[in-house]
């Protein structure tokens, strides 16, 4: 009788061979703590930093000019004493406000946009044409015509601030929602969702990595937006912003002010890029192991 | 043994760019409560064409779809589809939202309710360890053993599933299968199986609708297919015999 034959291996077998070899077959290690600092980006990153800021001190102190470039702790100084005259904390603050009030804004109406392009044919091509023409147009090349209609102020601001998120948001928005695979669509319509809520609850997740992606572009183009146009004017609204003391500090020659201001736009920038953006990340992308 | 589901006379045709194409032509078949009623036919017979359109994902162009005297017009709750893809579940949810989810929003539970069903149906597909894990963490099994879950739970009318193991490795497709007569055994519920798999079919349904492709028509209808056995041999001669009736027609297109 012809059969195919079964020759089993027990597992108790295995494990006494393991025994004999135990430390050669562990099949985890623990890796040095040299090794887990290295393997670890933002200790990384740090080192750098504290490199390129040795490399700025050296160079300045060799070249001995405050009025080119100041040193590293002259600059870290006249923060320090900035920060507490409080003259550099409300100029941010008057930045991040006007900059909020832009983006909010813009926010919402990328939102509407693309509501009204999902739904209908024309609004889809009004977004596709409008995107095309607009997005490639540099917000602050719309300042002096904003300066017409609006006057100095925070009027004017807020305008070129609109026109640099709307378009990113609307645009990345709009195909994050035809991006949303066939089955997903299937799945919301299945449960009978339809209209608002077939947009809420299955569309803007299933989009987000793209809203997202969105959201921080828009952020970007606003906060240099801002930056740029408040070089342009700043002392008529009200006390004028990060890039107003900028500027007025050019004009009095004190550069080491210049740099701490350069350097406030630069750390707002990295914190809400680091911890804003990279929380909502972690919370949302990463755990649902989604990637756009 | 009633009634579930009418389906009489259904033409599908859907439109390329180019053209008008007939996916079905008048198919005519009655699905009853607890059948495991499976359509199978090579590519191009236009079964997941028909399955959608028992969805109401397609609109036929004749005839109607009559699901317990309703006539079916748009996409519900009383039909629940299992699709073949993986990414049938919502990634932003975990294994246990994804099944309370439809409950809560089509079926209007609370979410203690909804919570309490879920659980118990993932306990059904043995995924009681896994209900607070997102999706990605999950092999391409267990994501259908979600889906099936997700869609049994509902206590639909008829469950919809559309080639559902088809993606998966041919070891765990077996041990899906058992799975799924397990799961009939003890809830008996309503199920439609769309298959190109003779062997599946054999093994899945009770009844098998045989489809001939370009376009789409019935063929034969099986039923009483629960009744041969694997051990016997009746199944094999019976995969035989399909297998000859679907690839008999000269000049076939594969």
């Amino acid at each position: 009788m012809s059969q195919a034959r079964i020759l089993m291996h027990t597992v108790a077998d295995a494990a006494s061979h393991t025994d004999n070899h135990a430390a050669e077959s562990a099949v985890e290690r623990q890796l040095s703590l040299a090794e887990r600092l290295w393997g670890n980006g933002a200790v990384r990153k740090t080192l750098l930093i504290l490199v390129l800021a040795l490399l700025w001190q050296v160079y300045a102190t060799i070249l001995d000019n405050a009025l080119l470039f100041p040193t590293l702790t002259d600059t870290l100084t006249t923060m320090m004493e900035r920060i507490e005259d409080g003259t550099l904390p409300a100029r941010a603050l008057t930045s991040v406000k006007v900059l909020l009030m832009g983006y909010v804004a813009g926010i919402l109406l990328a939102a509407a946009l693309t509501m009204v392009a999902i739904n209908t044919q024309v609004g889809t091509d009004f977004l596709e044409t409008m995107t095309a023409m607009f997005n490639p147009l540099p917000a602050i090349a719309l300042l002096p015509l904003a300066l017409i209609w609006f006057g100095l102020g925070n009027g004017s601001l807020v305008f070129v601030l609109i026109h640099s998120v709307l378009w990113a948001v609307a645009l990345n928005t709009h195909s994050g929602f035809l991006g949303v695979s066939r089955t997903l669509r299937m799945v919301g319509r299945n449960y009978g969702l339809k209209g608002f809520r077939y947009v809420a609850m299955i569309l803007i997740p299933a989009a987000f990595p793209s809203i997202l992606t969105g959201l921080k572009i828009g952020w970007a183009f606003a906060w240099r937006t801002l930056i740029a146009a408040e070089l342009v004017f700043g002392v008529s609204s009200g006390q004028g912003g990060l890039g107003w003391f900028i500027f007025e500090n050019r004009n009095l020659l004190d550069i080491p002010a210049v740099f701490a201001g350069l350097l406030t736009v630069i750390i707002i920038g990295l914190i809400v890029e680091n911890l804003v953006f990279r929380t909502i990340e972690r919370r949302t992308l990463q755990r649902w192991g989604v990637h756009n | 043994m009633s009634t579930l589901l009418d389906v009489s006379a259904v033409t599908l045709r859907y439109k390329t760019p180019s053209s008008l194409v007939t996916a079905t032509e008048r198919v005519s078949f009655s699905v009853n409560s607890s059948d495991r009623f499976v359509l199978l036919g090579p590519s191009g017979c236009g079964k997941s064409t028909l399955l959608k359109a028992v969805g109401g994902y397609h609109k036929p162009s004749e005839g109607s779809i009559r699901i317990k005297g309703r006539e079916v017009t748009e996409p519900g709750a009383d039909r629940m589809m299992v699709f073949q893809e993986f990414d049938q579940l919502l990634p932003w949810k975990t294994v246990l939202e994804n099944v309370m989810f439809p409950l809560c929003v089509a079926r209007n539970m609370s979410k203690a309710e909804a919570r309490e069903r879920a659980r118990a149906y993932l306990d059904k597909v043995r995924l009681t360890k896994f209900i607070d894990s997102y999706t990605h963490t999950l092999s391409g099994g267990m994501k259908q053993r979600v889906a099936i879950a997700r869609g049994m739970a509902m206590e639909p009318d008829i469950l919809l599933m559309d080639e559902p193991f088809a993606a998966l490795d041919a070891l765990t497709r077996r041990q899906m299968q058992d799975e799924l007569l397990q799961l009939w055994e003890g809830t008996r519920f309503t199920v439609m199986f769309v298959t190109h798999s003779i062997a599946e079919a054999i093994k899945i349904g009770n009844r098998i609708l045989l489809l001939s492709p370009h376009p789409g028509r019935v063929k034969a209808e099986v039923s009483d297919v629960d009744q041969v056995s694997a051990t016997d041999g009746s199944a094999a001669q019976l995969e035989r015999q399909i297998h000859d009736l679907l690839f008999a027609e000269p000049g076939h297109r594969e």
